[in-house]
């Protein structure tokens, strides 16, 4: 698969649905009665929250893919995705918490289920680095990093059923009911932010996917060029994070 | 399977009876805990959800030093590589490292339930409610030995083992605490003992049942070389 084919359509793209999904949030999208202004970050966090958690089960698919067939690429995917995630994930919890702040008077509310599972979901993937990058063999690197992708994933489910179970949740869920309790024309402009952040996501995830398979692709060109092997360039292996084995 | 299973736990078991390393260390660390908890909180003793939460926290830090432990002799002895030769299904393995960490951890609790009871717990628990506790600290156990082998099998391969371990199994094991917590908290009532709530139970069963499949679907990855 070639990353880079159309890499600008789809960054335009991203940036055209990312302008109307914030001009929807503050001019189409009716003001909260009861938050007012500060209730459009909902339009910020939700999907970032949404887009953040499927980027983590995206990861542990890609992670079982890649235990099934053993195609480095697989790893690759599976690793790109959970460090974008993690990335939006630190966004989630600073805009909830400056939304818990805003709403509630609280930085922090533990009575929240949905913040807190989030946070524990974060603390577990934040440890997934560390853990690549303190084995050393490429492979057994790729390896146990999709079992820990796997396990995370399983473990994103029955960590939400058991903290909703957790507490006696005292704020609504916004979206209680089967059509929301949103009115439709704050729903039209949600609708749109997640798109544009799923979006935003899968535009990254290509960029980061184009520079890993350029970097390999460079890689091998440098070692036809320098006839007899690595000598003289930068050790493999420098930058801890995964790559391709060159083609 | 079964012999292969009986063997290896027979091994784990003699180690730690021939030179105790693991048990002791974990049953001392408990009720070091136990007394940093009496300073730390400021109270001669405790009840109900803050007795919950001392044994807990108590239990489950005293297990990490168990799994970080787990895989390093095997690891660093060539035990691991002994077993790949063996002509036996790996998850021989996986289901003897659990029964030892089971047994280890049960152990461990024969020693920081009873000082837990008698350094801090306010109410003096019946046989009725003793019973129960012994039903949710097997269930918790179990999860825990899951995960713990799953976690130590994963950390012992990198450098950072010691302090990989921790980090991995804590957030993994927040279910459990929340199950074993909120399952705990009516047996050590002030006003007499509460009955067991199902569906905490209900909740550590499904943990242990999750991960269980987990372990015995991705162990095998992690013995491979």
């Amino acid at each position: 698969m070639r990353y880079g084919t159309r890499l600008t359509t789809l960054s335009l793209l991203t940036a055209a649905t990312m302008t109307a999904a914030l001009a929807l949030a503050f001019f189409y999208a009716p003001m909260d009665a009861d938050q007012g202004f500060m209730q459009k970050i909902f339009y910020v966090h939700v999907p970032l929250a949404i887009v953040a958690l499927c980027g983590f089960v995206f990861g542990g698919v890609m992670a079982i893919q890649h235990l099934r067939t053993r195609d480095p690429r697989y790893d690759l995917r599976s690793y790109v995705a959970i460090h974008l995630s993690l990335v939006l994930g630190a966004g989630v919890l600073v805009t909830g918490a400056i939304w818990a702040k805003a709403s509630w008077g609280h930085w922090w509310v533990w009575d929240e289920p949905t913040l807190v599972s989030f946070l524990i979901i974060f603390l577990l993937y934040a440890t997934y680095q560390p853990l690549r990058f303190s084995i050393e063999d490429p492979e057994r690197q790729a390896r146990y990093a999709s079992v820990f992708a796997i396990t995370a994933g399983a473990f994103v489910p029955l960590n939400f059923v058991a903290v909703r179970l957790a507490q006696s949740y005292t704020h609504p869920r916004v979206f209680a009911t089967a059509d929301g309790g949103l009115p439709p024309r704050m729903q039209v402009a949600f609708l749109v932010s997640l798109a544009a952040f799923a979006l935003l996501f899968v535009t990254l995830w290509r960029y980061e996917m184009t520079s890993k398979h350029a970097s390999a692709q460079l890689r091998s060109l440098r070692r036809k060029l320098t006839a007899d092997g690595d000598r003289g360039l930068p050790a493999r292996g420098r930058s801890a994070a995964p790559s391709l084995p060159s083609p | 399977m079964s012999r292969a299973v009986g063997a290896l736990l027979r091994k784990e078991l003699q180690l730690e009876l021939r030179a105790p390393q693991i048990v002791p260390a974990m049953a001392l660390f408990s009720v070091s805990t136990l007394v940093v908890f009496h300073f730390a909180l400021q109270r001669g003793q405790v009840a109900g959800d803050l007795a919950a939460g001392v044994l807990w926290v108590t239990l489950l830090f005293a297990a990490m030093l168990g799994t970080s432990r787990l895989f390093v002799a095997d690891h660093e002895e060539g035990g691991l590589d002994a077993f790949l030769l063996a002509p036996v299904d790996r998850t021989a393995l996986l289901v003897a490292k659990v029964a030892a960490l089971l047994a280890f951890l049960a152990a461990v609790e024969l020693v920081a339930v009873p000082a837990f009871a008698i350094l801090l717990l306010g109410p003096a628990p019946s046989a009725g409610e003793l019973a129960r506790l012994v039903a949710v600290l097997a269930l918790a156990d179990a999860g825990i030995a899951v995960t713990g082998t799953l976690v130590g099998a994963l950390a012992v391969q990198t450098r950072a083992r010691d302090l990989l371990v921790p980090l991995l199994a804590l957030p993994l094991l927040i279910p459990v605490v929340i199950g074993a917590a909120k399952a705990t908290t009516p047996l050590f009532a002030e006003a007499g003992a509460g009955s067991l709530p199902l569906r905490w139970v209900a909740i550590l069963a499904l943990y242990d049942l999750l991960f269980g499949l987990l372990a015995y679907a991705l162990f095998d990855f992690l013995v491979e070389d």
